[in-house]
Protein backbone atom coordinates (compact mmCIF):
# COMPACT_ATOMS: atom_id res chain seq x y z
CA UNK A 1 0.00 0.00 0.00
CA UNK A 2 1.70 3.31 -1.23
CA UNK A 3 0.55 6.65 -0.09
CA UNK A 4 -1.64 7.68 -2.74
CA UNK A 5 -3.57 4.58 -1.32
CA UNK A 6 -4.19 5.48 2.12
CA UNK A 7 -4.53 9.05 1.34
CA UNK A 8 -7.59 7.58 -1.11
CA UNK A 9 -8.69 5.52 1.74
CA UNK A 10 -8.39 7.95 5.22
CA UNK A 11 -10.70 10.74 2.42
CA UNK A 12 -13.05 8.10 1.62
CA UNK A 13 -13.30 7.46 5.18
CA UNK A 14 -13.56 11.05 6.03
CA UNK A 15 -15.96 11.61 3.41
CA UNK A 16 -18.36 8.84 3.89
CA UNK A 17 -18.12 8.94 7.89
CA UNK A 18 -19.15 13.30 7.44
CA UNK A 19 -21.70 12.57 4.57
CA UNK A 20 -23.15 9.61 7.41
CA UNK A 21 -23.21 13.09 9.77
CA UNK A 22 -24.83 15.10 6.88
CA UNK A 23 -28.25 13.16 7.23
CA UNK A 24 -28.10 11.98 11.34
CA UNK A 25 -27.28 14.57 13.34
CA UNK A 26 -30.02 16.59 15.05
CA UNK A 27 -28.93 20.33 14.52
CA UNK A 28 -28.95 21.54 10.68
CA UNK A 29 -26.05 23.84 11.84
CA UNK A 30 -23.77 20.62 12.75
CA UNK A 31 -25.13 19.27 8.95
CA UNK A 32 -24.15 22.24 7.32
CA UNK A 33 -20.51 21.74 8.77
CA UNK A 34 -20.41 18.51 7.80
CA UNK A 35 -21.38 18.97 4.72
CA UNK A 36 -18.51 21.62 4.21
CA UNK A 37 -16.15 19.24 5.73
CA UNK A 38 -17.60 16.52 3.10
CA UNK A 39 -16.69 18.90 0.45
CA UNK A 40 -13.33 20.04 1.21
CA UNK A 41 -12.24 16.17 1.72
CA UNK A 42 -14.10 15.36 -1.89
CA UNK A 43 -11.78 18.23 -3.37
CA UNK A 44 -8.47 16.25 -1.68
CA UNK A 45 -9.62 13.26 -3.44
CA UNK A 46 -10.45 15.02 -6.83
CA UNK A 47 -6.68 16.25 -6.43
CA UNK A 48 -5.86 12.54 -6.35
CA UNK A 49 -7.37 12.09 -9.45
CA UNK A 50 -5.58 15.19 -11.08
CA UNK A 51 -8.81 17.55 -11.45
CA UNK A 52 -6.87 20.58 -9.98
CA UNK A 53 -9.15 23.15 -11.18
CA UNK A 54 -12.42 21.67 -9.74
CA UNK A 55 -10.84 20.92 -6.70
CA UNK A 56 -10.47 24.60 -5.87
CA UNK A 57 -13.57 25.59 -7.21
CA UNK A 58 -15.43 23.04 -5.39
CA UNK A 59 -13.85 24.81 -2.52
CA UNK A 60 -14.33 28.28 -3.63
CA UNK A 61 -18.16 28.04 -4.90
CA UNK A 62 -18.90 25.36 -2.53
CA UNK A 63 -17.45 26.00 0.73
CA UNK A 64 -17.79 29.83 0.06
CA UNK A 65 -20.58 30.64 -1.57
CA UNK A 66 -23.48 27.89 -1.52
CA UNK A 67 -22.71 26.18 1.95
CA UNK A 68 -22.23 29.84 3.70
CA UNK A 69 -25.88 30.99 1.90
CA UNK A 70 -27.30 27.43 3.86
CA UNK A 71 -25.55 28.24 7.08
CA UNK A 72 -26.80 31.50 6.84
CA UNK A 73 -30.30 30.29 6.10
CA UNK A 74 -30.37 27.86 8.95
CA UNK A 75 -29.83 30.47 11.60
CA UNK A 76 -32.11 32.68 10.12
CA UNK A 77 -35.04 30.17 10.37
CA UNK A 78 -36.77 29.57 13.84
CA UNK A 79 -37.02 25.80 14.09
CA UNK A 80 -38.95 23.45 15.82
CA UNK A 81 -36.44 20.55 15.79
CA UNK A 82 -38.64 18.27 17.96
CA UNK A 83 -41.09 18.41 15.62
CA UNK A 84 -38.80 17.78 12.32
CA UNK A 85 -37.31 15.13 14.59
CA UNK A 86 -40.45 12.83 14.91
CA UNK A 87 -40.49 9.62 13.53
CA UNK A 88 -37.16 10.04 12.44
CA UNK A 89 -36.56 6.16 11.99
CA UNK A 90 -39.82 5.71 11.05
CA UNK A 91 -38.43 4.67 7.01
CA UNK A 92 -34.74 3.65 8.14
CA UNK A 93 -35.50 0.07 7.20
CA UNK A 94 -37.14 0.84 3.65
CA UNK A 95 -34.17 3.41 2.86
CA UNK A 96 -31.50 1.97 3.88
CA UNK A 97 -32.72 -1.70 2.08
CA UNK A 98 -32.62 0.50 -1.21
CA UNK A 99 -29.40 2.27 -0.53
CA UNK A 100 -28.01 -1.18 0.66
CA UNK A 101 -29.19 -3.03 -2.55
CA UNK A 102 -27.86 -0.33 -4.79
CA UNK A 103 -24.50 0.07 -3.22
CA UNK A 104 -24.34 -4.25 -3.60
CA UNK A 105 -25.58 -4.07 -7.12
CA UNK A 106 -23.66 -0.78 -7.81
CA UNK A 107 -20.28 -3.02 -6.21
CA UNK A 108 -21.32 -6.26 -8.09
CA UNK A 109 -20.92 -4.63 -11.82
CA UNK A 110 -18.01 -2.34 -10.68
CA UNK A 111 -15.50 -5.17 -9.20
CA UNK A 112 -16.28 -7.47 -11.73
CA UNK A 113 -13.32 -7.14 -15.16
CA UNK A 114 -14.61 -4.11 -16.94
CA UNK A 115 -13.23 -1.29 -14.74
CA UNK A 116 -10.11 -3.45 -12.81
CA UNK A 117 -6.57 -2.14 -13.16
CA UNK A 118 -6.18 -4.79 -16.03
CA UNK A 119 -8.96 -3.19 -18.52
CA UNK A 120 -8.17 0.47 -17.10
CA UNK A 121 -4.70 0.76 -15.93
CA UNK A 122 -3.92 3.93 -14.28
CA UNK A 123 -2.58 6.83 -16.88
CA UNK A 124 0.97 8.33 -16.21
CA UNK A 125 1.15 10.98 -14.01
CA UNK A 126 1.07 14.01 -15.63
CA UNK A 127 4.46 16.53 -16.10
CA UNK A 128 4.78 19.84 -13.88
CA UNK A 129 4.27 21.78 -16.84
CA UNK A 130 0.94 20.43 -17.38
CA UNK A 131 -1.98 22.76 -16.23
CA UNK A 132 -4.90 21.41 -16.09
CA UNK A 133 -6.57 24.56 -15.96
CA UNK A 134 -5.46 25.92 -18.87
CA UNK A 135 -6.67 22.56 -21.32
CA UNK A 136 -10.18 23.15 -19.26
CA UNK A 137 -10.20 26.61 -20.32
CA UNK A 138 -8.83 25.96 -23.83
CA UNK A 139 -11.65 23.08 -24.22
CA UNK A 140 -14.44 25.39 -22.79
CA UNK A 141 -14.15 28.57 -24.66
CA UNK A 142 -13.89 26.07 -27.99
CA UNK A 143 -15.71 23.21 -27.92
CA UNK A 144 -18.68 23.99 -25.23
CA UNK A 145 -18.92 27.86 -25.85
CA UNK A 146 -22.36 27.50 -26.62
CA UNK A 147 -22.90 25.74 -23.17
CA UNK A 148 -20.68 28.05 -20.98
CA UNK A 149 -22.32 30.59 -22.25
CA UNK A 150 -25.84 29.23 -21.93
CA UNK A 151 -24.51 28.07 -18.37
CA UNK A 152 -23.94 31.98 -17.37
CA UNK A 153 -27.44 32.75 -18.54
CA UNK A 154 -28.79 30.37 -15.86
CA UNK A 155 -26.80 31.82 -13.18
CA UNK A 156 -28.42 35.35 -14.02
CA UNK A 157 -31.78 33.95 -14.61
CA UNK A 158 -31.26 32.31 -11.03
CA UNK A 159 -29.93 35.52 -9.76
CA UNK A 160 -33.03 37.70 -10.57
CA UNK A 161 -35.15 35.01 -9.40
CA UNK A 162 -33.96 34.36 -6.26
CA UNK A 163 -33.71 38.37 -5.70
CA UNK A 164 -37.50 38.52 -7.10
CA UNK A 165 -39.12 36.07 -4.71
CA UNK A 166 -37.31 37.03 -1.36
CA UNK A 167 -37.67 40.86 -2.28
CA UNK A 168 -40.11 42.36 0.15
CA UNK A 169 -43.08 45.32 -0.27
CA UNK A 170 -43.33 46.57 3.24
CA UNK A 171 -46.29 49.41 3.58
CA UNK A 172 -44.86 51.51 6.15
CA UNK A 173 -41.51 52.24 4.29
CA UNK A 174 -40.96 55.60 2.68
CA UNK A 175 -39.40 55.76 -0.58
CA UNK A 176 -39.51 57.77 -4.26
CA UNK A 177 -41.27 56.31 -7.09
CA UNK A 178 -39.86 57.81 -9.89
CA UNK A 179 -41.84 56.91 -12.54
CA UNK A 180 -44.92 58.22 -10.74
CA UNK A 181 -43.14 61.75 -10.34
CA UNK A 182 -42.57 61.97 -13.85
CA UNK A 183 -46.42 60.63 -14.86
CA UNK A 184 -47.96 63.30 -12.56
CA UNK A 185 -50.56 65.66 -14.93
CA UNK A 186 -50.96 68.89 -13.89
CA UNK A 187 -54.22 68.70 -13.36
CA UNK A 188 -53.48 66.36 -10.46
CA UNK A 189 -51.20 69.23 -8.67
CA UNK A 190 -52.79 72.75 -9.66
CA UNK A 191 -56.33 73.69 -8.78
CA UNK A 192 -57.65 77.24 -9.50
CA UNK A 193 -59.97 78.78 -7.35
CA UNK A 194 -62.55 81.58 -8.49
CA UNK A 195 -62.61 84.43 -5.68
CA UNK A 196 -63.15 87.35 -5.32
CA UNK A 197 -61.05 90.30 -5.39
CA UNK A 198 -59.83 92.02 -1.96
CA UNK A 199 -59.10 95.44 -1.55
CA UNK A 200 -56.50 95.95 1.03
CA UNK A 201 -58.15 98.65 3.53
CA UNK B 1 -3.01 0.47 -6.28
CA UNK B 2 -6.34 2.09 -6.32
CA UNK B 3 -8.14 1.84 -9.87
CA UNK B 4 -11.57 3.24 -11.42
CA UNK B 5 -14.21 0.53 -9.78
CA UNK B 6 -12.68 2.02 -6.33
CA UNK B 7 -13.67 6.04 -7.44
CA UNK B 8 -17.23 4.52 -8.85
CA UNK B 9 -17.94 2.44 -5.55
CA UNK B 10 -17.11 5.58 -3.49
CA UNK B 11 -19.23 7.76 -5.19
CA UNK B 12 -22.08 4.48 -5.39
CA UNK B 13 -22.01 4.92 -1.38
CA UNK B 14 -22.43 8.58 -1.19
CA UNK B 15 -25.29 8.51 -3.86
CA UNK B 16 -27.02 5.99 -1.56
CA UNK B 17 -25.96 7.87 1.24
CA UNK B 18 -27.74 11.14 0.01
CA UNK B 19 -31.48 8.54 -0.48
CA UNK B 20 -31.27 7.49 2.96
CA UNK B 21 -30.82 11.16 3.60
CA UNK B 22 -34.00 12.04 2.33
CA UNK B 23 -36.08 8.60 3.47
CA UNK B 24 -34.94 9.73 7.28
CA UNK B 25 -35.71 13.43 6.69
CA UNK B 26 -38.70 13.40 5.61
CA UNK B 27 -40.21 16.94 7.26
CA UNK B 28 -36.86 18.98 7.14
CA UNK B 29 -36.90 20.49 3.46
CA UNK B 30 -33.14 22.01 4.42
CA UNK B 31 -31.78 18.44 4.87
CA UNK B 32 -33.27 17.43 1.72
CA UNK B 33 -31.73 19.99 0.01
CA UNK B 34 -28.48 19.07 1.76
CA UNK B 35 -28.80 15.34 0.79
CA UNK B 36 -29.54 16.59 -3.17
CA UNK B 37 -25.91 18.29 -2.57
CA UNK B 38 -24.34 15.03 -1.56
CA UNK B 39 -25.67 12.78 -4.67
CA UNK B 40 -24.59 15.76 -7.02
CA UNK B 41 -21.67 15.85 -5.66
CA UNK B 42 -21.40 11.72 -6.02
CA UNK B 43 -22.28 11.92 -9.82
CA UNK B 44 -19.55 14.58 -9.64
CA UNK B 45 -17.22 11.71 -8.40
CA UNK B 46 -17.88 9.52 -11.01
CA UNK B 47 -17.39 12.18 -14.13
CA UNK B 48 -14.02 12.92 -12.66
CA UNK B 49 -12.72 9.52 -11.95
CA UNK B 50 -13.97 8.69 -15.67
CA UNK B 51 -12.55 11.71 -17.42
CA UNK B 52 -8.85 10.42 -15.70
CA UNK B 53 -8.77 6.47 -16.69
CA UNK B 54 -10.18 7.38 -19.86
CA UNK B 55 -7.48 10.63 -20.50
CA UNK B 56 -10.68 12.49 -21.40
CA UNK B 57 -11.28 15.84 -20.15
CA UNK B 58 -14.11 16.51 -21.83
CA UNK B 59 -15.47 14.82 -18.29
CA UNK B 60 -14.18 17.82 -16.38
CA UNK B 61 -16.25 20.28 -18.25
CA UNK B 62 -19.42 18.58 -17.31
CA UNK B 63 -18.81 18.35 -13.26
CA UNK B 64 -18.05 22.48 -14.26
CA UNK B 65 -21.64 22.45 -15.58
CA UNK B 66 -23.41 19.97 -13.25
CA UNK B 67 -21.64 22.49 -10.18
CA UNK B 68 -23.18 25.69 -11.92
CA UNK B 69 -26.95 23.83 -12.11
CA UNK B 70 -26.34 22.93 -8.30
CA UNK B 71 -25.77 26.39 -7.36
CA UNK B 72 -28.43 27.80 -9.05
CA UNK B 73 -30.78 25.39 -7.72
CA UNK B 74 -29.00 25.80 -3.99
CA UNK B 75 -29.93 29.44 -4.51
CA UNK B 76 -33.47 29.38 -5.67
CA UNK B 77 -34.40 26.53 -3.20
CA UNK B 78 -33.30 28.10 -0.07
CA UNK B 79 -34.98 31.47 -1.51
CA UNK B 80 -38.43 29.27 -1.89
CA UNK B 81 -37.64 28.03 2.14
CA UNK B 82 -37.30 31.60 3.00
CA UNK B 83 -40.16 33.06 1.49
CA UNK B 84 -42.02 29.67 3.05
CA UNK B 85 -40.76 30.04 6.61
CA UNK B 86 -41.90 34.07 6.20
CA UNK B 87 -45.49 32.84 4.97
CA UNK B 88 -46.03 29.89 6.72
CA UNK B 89 -43.73 29.91 10.31
CA UNK B 90 -43.18 26.73 9.53
CA UNK B 91 -40.43 24.37 6.97
CA UNK B 92 -42.26 21.09 7.83
CA UNK B 93 -42.91 19.24 4.65
CA UNK B 94 -46.08 17.56 6.36
CA UNK B 95 -47.89 21.36 6.61
CA UNK B 96 -47.48 21.96 3.10
CA UNK B 97 -50.66 20.66 1.61
CA UNK B 98 -52.08 23.97 0.26
CA UNK B 99 -52.13 21.74 -3.21
CA UNK B 100 -53.94 18.85 -1.55
CA UNK B 101 -51.60 16.82 -3.35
Amino acid sequence: MNFQDFIFYFFSTVLIASALGVITVRNPVYSALLLVLAFVTCAGIWLLLEAEFLAITLVLVYVGAVMVLFLFVVMMLDINLEKLKEGFWKWFPLGGLVALVMVVEIAMIMFGQHFSLEEMPAPEPKTADYSNTKELGRLLYTEYVYAFELAAVLLLVAMIAAIALTLRHREDKKTLDIAKQVNVKKAERLRIVSMQAERKK
Amino acid sequence: MVSLSHYLVLGAILFSIGIVGIFLNRKNVIIILMSIELMLLAVNMNFVAFSHYLQDISGQVFVFFILTVAAAEAAIGLAILVVLFRNLKTINVDDLDRLKG
